[in-house]
């Protein structure tokens, strides 16, 4: 294997079996699931479609909680418990453990999601789904909930204390997901609207979920990942704390 | 093997290490010594990089710890201070990880967690998960992950900490063994462990190093030297002013009173010179009766505080 990808998947592995060794994650994927169901089928018979447009445009506000629930951990433990110590004595560079923790987190989110695929699976038995949109939803989800994932990552890396690293990271998420929100560009200033809309997380992700993939909002997901991933580094790297 | 030069550590505006220069040869253990805060976790935490230094360096095999990053951290195995470890996982899980991450192959790393699992006694814990263990357990799980890989270059925050004092019998036997190929540096404020376990010791105080040598040779630098102790029955004046009169005397003091003259005396020789005959010729010309005569020999301890003061 790759001298430089090996680290990143032994950590990898252990980060996401850490996921599963406590009962947390069970909890995350049961609630994340139960609820998802529940909104989108609460209203799914009375509007009576074969479609998921209503889950998906519900997707984001569930990830708003999913996602720093599944990052806060990540670093803030690490430093309360002084493992960051023993983690970054391994012969590992700094951006081996940031990737190692963000795809660790990410595979988690996809398990996750791939768990909800029961919802697409007994729709298209009740009536004639579209899969275009479906696939696209899924991809852009995937985007969506890797940025949040990043940005989480970096602001529990900022603390020891997982529960700050939580409400914050949903505050922070929330501000990156609203600024781009038709109901927040109607009362923005007419100049600045054009760069919150490409700003905001939420307008990209709901392009994608129609089933419209623009390397424009692909190339802003990446970006927005490798931004929040590289500070993460920075932070890492400066080690000024005890 | 190991060198640091120059080295100094800033923390905002306090300077916690100040232009450390020492080297380690390989096959030497060098024990760390020094009041709790003189710098030894910090320093121990710039040889391992996880730290950088403000200024100076550390070299091992000749290479920058900075710069040839990797390369250097293969070479080390860290215990670091606390000892930290992932609760949440098995302790032979635990160290599976450790093997893998730090490169073994399957069939290698299999071998080796047999082999440090038996040499620190973890085989009967093995399945055990790492939250529910004792401290000495604990610990011993630390030294197995650092020694895993058969690390050149052993760094030790105090290892021994919290352990029963069969197992620091244990630690210590390990830590020579590995010492004799090897190269060590283990922190600690236990003195008697000094003088067990290392070839050289050096204390550090304030950030600053302070002495330096085996331990003999800095028993032997220290200013004070080995006192006389003796107990006497006879006149307190009278064998004071016997006693200073001996050629080889430096000074006598009256340390404490027994009984009507029956008086302890600490006589500290002339530098150099063992008074032990011609005290205890005068004591018998005199005709006073000894009740007790031993030698203080200067402690570890001594030269410790006196040196960190």
């Amino acid at each position: 294997m790759d001298k430089y990808l090996r680290p990143i998947w032994v950590l990898f592995k252990k980060e996401l079996m850490a996921y599963f060794n406590s009962p947390i994650a069970y909890i995350f994927i049961g609630v994340f699931l139960v609820v998802g169901n529940w909104l989108f089928f609460s209203s799914f018979f009375l509007v009576g479609q074969a479609s998921m447009r209503d889950y998906f445009s519900l997707l984001p506000w569930m990830f708003l909680f999913l996602a720093p629930a599944i990052t806060m951990r990540l670093w803030a433990e690490e430093r309360k418990a002084g493992t960051i110590e023993f983690l970054l004595t391994l012969p590992i560079t700094d951006w081996q453990a940031v990737l190692a923790k963000f795809f660790g987190g990410l595979a988690f989110l996809a398990i996750a999601l791939l768990l909800s695929a029961s919802l697409p699976a007994s729709i298209s038995f009740l009536g004639n789904l579209d899969w275009g949109p479906v696939i696209g939803g899924y991809l852009g989800a995937l985007f969506l909930g890797g940025s949040y994932l990043a940005l989480g990552l970096f602001i529990s890396s900022l603390t020891r204390n997982q529960i700050i690293a939580f409400v914050s990271g949903v505050a922070a998420c929330f501000a990156f997901f609203v600024v781009g929100a038709d109901f927040v560009l109607a009362g923005a200033p007419q100049a600045a609207a054009p760069a919150m809309q490409f700003i905001g997380l939420g307008s990209h992700f709901y392009s994608i979920a129609k089933g419209v993939i623009d390397t424009k909002d692909i190339f802003y997901y990446f970006s927005f990942i490798f931004i929040f991933l590289w500070l993460n580094v920075k932070i890492i790297e400066n080690r000024a704390w005890k | 093997m190991i060198e640091i030069r120059n080295l100094n550590k800033k923390i905002g505006n306090r300077l916690i290490l100040e232009d450390l220069n020492f080297s380690v040869k390989k096959g030497e253990i060098l024990g760390f010594l020094g009041p709790n805060g003189a710098g030894k976790s910090s320093t121990m935490k710039i040889i391992t990089s996880f730290w950088h230094p403000t200024g100076g360096k550390v070299l091992i095999d000749g290479r920058d710890v900075s710069e040839a990053l990797l390369e250097t951290r293969k070479r080390i195995g860290y215990l670091p201070e606390t000892v930290p470890l992932y609760d949440d996982m098995k302790v032979g899980e635990y160290l599976r990880f450790i093997a893998e991450i730090r490169g073994l192959k399957k069939e290698a790393a299999r071998r080796r967690i047999g082999e440090v699992s038996d040499s620190c006694g973890l085989v009967s814990v093995l399945d055990r998960p790492i939250d529910e263990l004792s401290k000495g357990y604990r610990q011993r799980v630390g030294l197995a992950q650092a020694i895993i890989h058969d690390p050149e270059v052993l760094i030790l925050d105090e290892p021994t900490t919290g352990l029963d004092p069969n197992q620091i019998v244990e630690i210590r036997e390990l830590i020579k063994r590995i010492g004799k190929e090897k190269t060590v540096i283990f922190s600690t404020h236990i003195l008697s462990e000094v003088s067990a376990v290392c070839d050289r010791v050096i204390i550090i105080n304030k950030g600053k190093i302070v002495g330096e040598g085996s331990p003999a040779e800095l028993m032997a630098k220290s200013r004070g030297q080995d006192a006389i102790y003796v107990k006497l029955r006879g006149p307190k004046e009278e064998v004071a002013a016997r006693l200073r009169g001996l050629e080889e005397v430096e000074r006598v003091e009256i340390k404490d009173k027994e009984a009507e003259d029956v008086y302890g005396y600490e006589i500290a020789p002339k530098a150099g010179v063992d008074p032990r005959e011609q005290l205890s010729l005068a004591v018998m010309k005199n005709g006073w009766g000894i009740l007790e005569f031993s030698r203080k020999a200067v402690s570890l301890e001594d030269i410790f505080r006196e040196l960190t003061k």
